[in-house]
């Protein structure tokens, strides 16, 4: 057990440092389910990329750095000390990108992984739909093979950027007689198609965070079909453990927030302190912060040992979860009755903040199904 | 940067658990709790066999001079087997006390053949704790004592020729007394003021590591049950555990366990190195344990039915161990309070990577 970053780790980090506090933009940019904010982030992704930052555990002739899980955690922890901004383009990066990684033709790789790494592609995510949510093997939208081409119908639903992104990534079926997570297609569908709706869906914070996509006879290429007809489902699964158990929530982003909290309860301690429950509040949110960071750093260290990800895919997700609301809950309670005006400056981050925890453990598999995932994967319990 | 166990910690670990596995199954376990003097001897003889008695001992003296990290470790096997206190406040924290005094030579000489040998117990009075573990049966009792000026003094004592009264434990493993405050000589003095003071608060936060690891080991044992209980158990024609209101509340409580165990083990490192956050990194592993622990027997016993009520389950062993812990060398209080103490500090561990330098 060893904490010292080698050299070459702390000349990253060094780098890291350097070009972010060069590059991030010095304003903070609009939210990104704003047509202004959303072209704003692109264009801070593009930047990102031509340093080679923006996706570091990619090999370098897709557009990243070839960097090791450590060295992750390091690009990371600069991006959140710096307060950088969000990145606008995860799904893709994050869900698709190693799908592709591992079940794209050299031809798909070539043609979609350098365009996602710059952000030329934004990609929306085409999983669920009005019957299918947590229960996502109940997939109904059908892409039936016609020579060449798969002609879509049906609908999806919650594609989180769906309104200003191009292209879409999603499950459809493709054997009509086929039943839950059989007779599957994984299919790259471009959201200029004909046939294709986009119903912007207006989220808690009043912006369009996420839309409804109808497809009406929309015909894709058999080319942009990922893993061979009727294995969507595995190709889908075989990196979701992993993409969503550790790299969608870094632990400096909580422990970032964690920080913002102490400095938010010294500021006002003399009111906060009237209750108690705040100063606790303030104490768990800083240890679950570390104590995340810390499963963090352990199960990187096990992966680069040739371990595999287990049970940390589920429980990170409820944890990192849990924390962030608990951490915006007791930021809204120190603030007290200035909580809800949304246009002051100390109140906006945590007030938009607090809106966004409430869908944490919503999306990316309900909480729910991720403790029944642990409950029979991990405990072996039976199903139910 | 590696926060993972070498394959010798791993490799000590799992043998350490094989032999607790077989030697201190449940119904002997339930014997000591059942027995009037609350220890077996024939268990200590063995763990000394297996050399576990040894493993803080400098390899001087016969031992093999184990570290806080290989200790985390172990740590959580004697609490996953509810391991009553003597063992660890003697062969890791009162071995560990002696070791960094380096006023305590001839005591050294004197205790740790024993002490590695199996054949020496000792016990720890320290301010922080009301009551004194295993003051009972000790050969030597290390009292951190406040003399007539109100200077903090280490005294090295005895146990012949020192009242002490009993006071009984819902834990029935643990033997609990108060010993006589009668004013001590210069005679068994080690250390007086800030020498004393400084191996009183190096000795807290060693057990305070050697609590929380038990504390996390006692809620896998917990866990484990209920997750056997909850499988076998039939109601409805199907296993409880089938049922979701079941599992959720056992996931619950592997969420917990999975992260409060690397706060350990940062803890662990931190004694171990001397790092300046240790106190808060330490108080913060109590914490996480704690409530890992406690969740964990909440859970166990709901998940257990009125089973997990009763006496004959054994259960209620590892709950009892885990209630009593929770307060055992700093209860939340003490331990919330240092905690805020280090965080609201101007230097305060804040931040990404913060507790990692």
């Amino acid at each position: 057990m060893d904490l010292d970053f080698t050299p070459q780790q702390q000349a990253f980090r060094a780098e890291v440092r350097a070009w972010l506090r060069d590059n991030v933009p010095t304003a903070p940019l609009e939210s990104y389910d704003t047509r202004e904010g959303f072209e704003q982030h692109r264009a801070w992704e593009a930047k990102l990329a031509e340093g080679g930052y923006s996706s570091v555990i990619w090999p370098k002739e897709l557009g990243g750095r070839g960097a090791n899980l450590i060295e992750w955690l390091i690009f990371e922890e600069e991006y959140h000390a710096i307060d950088a901004p969000m990145r606008v383009n995860q799904n893709g990066i994050l869900l698709l990108g190693p799908t592709l990684m591992e079940f794209g033709t050299p031809e798909q790789k070539a043609r979609f992984l350098p365009r996602m790494a710059r952000c030329d592609d934004m990609w929306a995510q085409g999983w669920s739909e009005p019957n299918a949510g947590s229960d996502m093997a109940n997939i109904a939208s059908r892409a039936i093979r016609d020579g060449e081409e798969y002609v879509i119908n049906g609908q999806k639903i919650w594609s989180t950027r769906a309104v200003f992104a191009n292209w879409l990534f999603g499950l459809f079926r493709s054997d009509p007689q086929s039943a839950r997570h059989h007779g599957l297609s994984y299919l790259l569908v471009p959201l200029d198609a004909e046939g294709i709706t986009i119903r912007p869906i207006v989220a808690l914070n009043g912006k369009q965070a996420f839309a409804e996509v109808f497809f009406d006879d929309v015909r894709v290429s058999v080319a942009n079909r990922i893993g061979e007809e009727g294995q969507g489902w595995n190709v889908a699964m075989a990196t979701a453990g992993f993409e969503r158990g550790l790299l969608l929530r870094s632990p400096a982003r909580f422990q970032r927030t964690a920080q913002r909290l102490v400095d938010l309860y010294r500021r006002h301690q003399a009111s906060a302190d009237r209750d108690p429950s705040i100063r606790e509040g303030v104490l768990k949110a800083w240890m679950d912060a570390e104590a995340y960071n810390l499963a963090s750093y352990h199960t990187v260290g096990r992966l680069l040992k040739g371990g595999r990800i287990g049970a940390e895919a589920s429980t990170n997700k409820i944890f990192w979860s849990e924390l962030d609301l608990q951490m915006h809950e007791t930021a809204m309670r120190i603030l007290g009755p200035r909580a809800e005006l949304i246009d002051d400056p100390e109140v906006h981050d945590w007030l938009e903040g607090f809106l966004f925890a409430q869908a944490g453990p919503i999306y990316a598999g309900s909480n729910e199904i991720q403790r029944n995932i642990i409950a029979e994967r991990v405990l072996g319990l039976p199903k139910s | 940067m590696d926060f993972t166990f070498n394959e010798d910690q791993v490799a000590l670990r799992d043998s350490v658990s094989r032999f607790l596995m077989n030697e201190a199954a449940p119904e002997l376990l339930r014997e000591i709790w059942e027995t009037g003097g609350g220890r077996a001897p024939e268990l200590r003889s063995k763990f000394a066999e297996q050399g576990v008695t040894a493993l803080s001992v400098p390899e001087a003296y016969g031992g093999l001079g184990l570290a806080d990290v290989d200790w985390a470790l172990i740590t959580e096997e004697l609490g996953y087997y509810a391991i009553p206190d003597s063992l660890a406040d003697t062969v890791y924290v009162a071995t560990g006390l002696l070791c960094a005094v380096p006023e305590a030579e001839a005591l050294r000489e004197q205790w740790l053949p024993g002490i590695a040998a199996g054949t020496t117990r000792v016990s720890i009075e320290h301010p922080v704790n009301p009551w004194v573990a295993d003051a009972h049966m000790a050969d030597l009792i290390l009292a951190f004592r406040a003399g007539a000026d109100g200077v903090l003094e280490l005294h090295a004592l005895p146990r012949a020729g020192l009242e002490h009264a009993a006071t009984s434990s819902i834990d029935g493993s643990r033997r609990l007394s108060i010993l006589a405050q009668q004013p001590l000589g210069a005679s068994t003095r080690l250390l007086a003021g800030e020498a004393a003071q400084a191996v009183a608060d190096a000795t807290l936060d060693r057990a305070t590591v050697a609590v929380a690891g038990q504390l996390v080991g006692l809620a896998q044992r917990m866990l484990d049950l209920s997750v056997d209980y909850a499988a076998q158990r039939k109601q409805f024609g199907r296993p409880i555990g089938s049922f979701q209101a079941v599992k959720h509340h056992l996931a619950d409580v592997l969420t917990r366990i999975e992260f409060a165990r690397p706060v350990l083990y940062r803890a662990a490192l931190a004694l171990q190195r001397g790092d300046r956050n240790r106190g808060a990194l330490i108080s913060h592993a109590k914490l996480a344990c704690a409530e890992a622990a406690w969740i964990a027997a909440r859970k166990g016993i709901q998940v257990h039915g009125a089973s997990g009520y009763t006496w004959e389950v054994d259960l209620q062993m590892f709950m009892k161990r885990a209630w009593v812990l929770d307060a055992a060398w700093g209860d939340r209080g003490f331990h919330k309070a240092r905690l805020a103490e280090a965080l609201l500090r101007a230097d305060a561990p804040l931040g990404p990577a913060a507790t990692l330098y």
